[in-house]
């Protein structure tokens, strides 16, 4: 009886998840396949679920187009910097947050946490004036990359994953007289591997997807990231489905491969730090 | 004499308090210049702003005068509306979906839950921008749309989906409960995973009922993570911005202008910063009002 249950449920919840897996993928299948079919050949053709008519024209058209290589190049040059300065900067302060004692620890952590609550819409506009009146970085890499060089969030990530490292260790590399930098950078840098991969990859993806502050910040085309240009694309070229499509997967697809080449990070990463219970 | 050793033992304080603390100082102090120049300086700006006519020339203080513009203002009331409409209709069907989802994946074997898991998270990696083009083209109006042609199939007439005010807001919330719960589900898996199993067998000794159990161990087990869900998700969807920029350009009719979205467009379409200011610290308002009720409410019986 009770096993016959269990079967049931397990069948429920089976066809039931398989479903909704399906309606999940539907919108990124239906970006890929309309991709590769060529809607401007004839004025009939309306884009198939699995297509009769295979090209690469959408493709050649998005990139003949538009600066989309230019858009790439800095998506990954932002994106790089970006993953660099937050590891970097991230784990060195989640680091001192854990493990070092130091006056007025508490209050400025808790000071840099409640930030968080605050959106993004308060501090644009004086942000935005800042970096193109004051600073006069309008349209430059530094402009797009400074504000956020290191977010709270990743320094709250790594606070509760350093605090997990054992102290024992850092108390006996200081016996041996190393340096408190020696410390984090020969001690804790080489624990915290799997925290501070997991935190790269993340901020990697976070930025390259990152659509508000680039898009306000870049005027010229060659200064725009792919989010941004394909923003500007589609609302320049409303009518050529087929290469709209291809520039979806163009911004997308990245991030995709690395989602399936680093499925493990992505999976279980997440949990790091993220709530106890 | 006296003076010289006193200046002597303090600066020597001084030397043991750098010595000491020196260098965690120096650890975090990145992060707190970037906090004082790109969070708390704007914010303080962005909080007098809003009592001023803003020109870069001549700027005027004029006090309260933006909050009334912005009382008195119908979008502003209809953006709110819009706004909240959209986060009631969006967190708790969302959190729901994720957790039924999560609990299905939990009865499954190991890898089946690395499949569903992985197919689910997918969508999570696609950016705004690109999911905000890829809806735009399944709620195509014509019957290219692939919602319109489904539809078909039934003999139902092709809608204008994102184009009348009627189902425009509508479309933004069915886009967010079929996007992706990946982030949730992987975080409430990790949390049933946590569950002692011996709670389960001292509950079947009880003879206790499936629903018992559910509500009496693995629901209150869960709520920190459900509350973790539930404040992150409204504080995103009250600033959901990209999928309304892209969409609908807030309308038709300002049917889907939200808080987000009116302030870009008084900020940046009509350079009004002053009154831009002003309603986004309403929004900032209601952030934290709401966030701190939520942790009023739900955490008071979180620890255990």
């Amino acid at each position: 009886m009770h096993s016959k249950s269990k079967i049931i449920m397990v069948t429920v919840a089976s066809v039931i998840l398989g479903l909704w897996a399906i309606v999940t993928i539907i919108p990124l299948y239906w970006m890929i396949i309309g991709s590769v079919q060529d809607t401007t050949l004839s004025a009939t053709y309306k884009p198939q679920m699995i297509p009769s008519i295979w090209s690469v024209a959408p493709f050649e058209r998005f990139f003949s187009k538009t600066s989309a290589w230019r858009w790439l190049f800095n998506s990954v040059f932002i994106s790089a910097v970006l993953t660099a300065t937050n590891v970097f900067f991230g784990s060195l302060a989640g680091y001192a947050f854990a493990k070092l004692k130091f006056p007025g620890s508490k209050t400025v952590f808790w000071v840099l946490l409640s930030t968080m609550m605050i959106p993004a819409q308060v501090t644009l506009i004086p942000l935005y004036v800042l970096i193109i009146n004051v600073f006069n970085l309008g349209d430059t890499y530094t402009a797009i990359i400074l504000p956020g060089a290191v977010s709270v969030g990743n320094i709250f990530l790594m606070k509760q994953y350093m605090s997990s490292l054992p102290t024992s260790l850092i108390h006996a590399a200081r016996i041996d007289a190393c340096s408190e930098f020696g410390i984090f950078w020969k001690v804790i840098l080489p624990l915290a591997k799997p925290g501070l991969a997991v935190l790269a990859i993340f901020t990697f993806v976070t930025s390259w997807n990152d659509f508000f502050w680039p898009f306000l910040i870049t005027s010229s085309d060659e200064m725009r990231t792919i989010q941004v240009g394909l923003a500007s694309f589609v609302f320049a070229e409303s009518t050529d489905y087929g290469a709209i499509m291809a520039g979806a997967t163009v911004g997308a697809l990245p991030m995709m491969i690395l989602f399936f080449s680093l499925q493990r990070y992505f999976l279980q990463g997440i949990t790091i730090g993220a709530v106890k219970g | 004499m006296r003076t010289t050793v006193a200046s002597r033992s303090s600066s020597s304080a001084f030397m043991r308090f750098c010595r000491d603390y020196g260098w965690a100082y120096l650890f975090i102090l990145a992060p707190v210049l970037l906090f004082l120049v790109f969070t708390l300086y704007p914010v303080i700006s962005a909080l007098i702003m809003s009592f001023q006519h803003y020109n870069p020339m001549n700027t005027t203080w004029i006090g309260l005068n933006n909050y009334k513009t912005l009382f008195q203002d119908d979008v502003f009331w209809k953006s709110m509306r819009n706004t909240v409409i959209f986060t009631i209709g969006t967190v708790p069907v969302n959190i729901v979906i994720t957790f039924v989802l999560s609990y299905f994946i939990f009865q499954m074997k190991n890898s089946w839950q690395t499949l569903f898991k992985a197919t689910l998270y997918l969508p999570t990696v696609a950016s705004g921008v690109t999911l905000s083009i890829v809806w735009i083209a399944i709620y195509d109006p014509t019957s290219t749309g692939l919602i319109n042609r489904f539809l078909g199939l039934f003999g139902i007439d092709p809608v204008i989906w994102l184009g009348q005010s009627s189902t425009a807001l509508f479309s933004l919330m069915l886009m967010n409960w079929l996007g992706s719960h990946g982030a949730g589900i992987i975080l409430y898996l990790a949390a049933m995973g946590g569950i002692p199993k011996s709670l389960y067998e001292a509950a079947d000794i009880d003879h206790a009922s499936g629903w018992t159990k559910f509500a009496r161990i693995t629901w209150p087990l869960l709520k920190p993570t459900t509350l973790y869900l539930l404040v992150t998700g409204v504080i995103t969807s009250f600033q959901v911005f990209i999928s309304v920029y892209l969409m609908t350009h807030g309308g038709p009719n300002f049917a889907t202008t939200t808080i987000a979205y009116l302030i870009y467009d008084t900020a940046f379409k009509f350079y009004d910063f002053g009154l831009a200011s002003a309603q986004s610290f309403v929004l900032a308002i209601m952030i934290i009002i709401v966030s701190v009720i939520q942790f009023k409410f739900l955490s008071s019986d979180v620890e255990y």
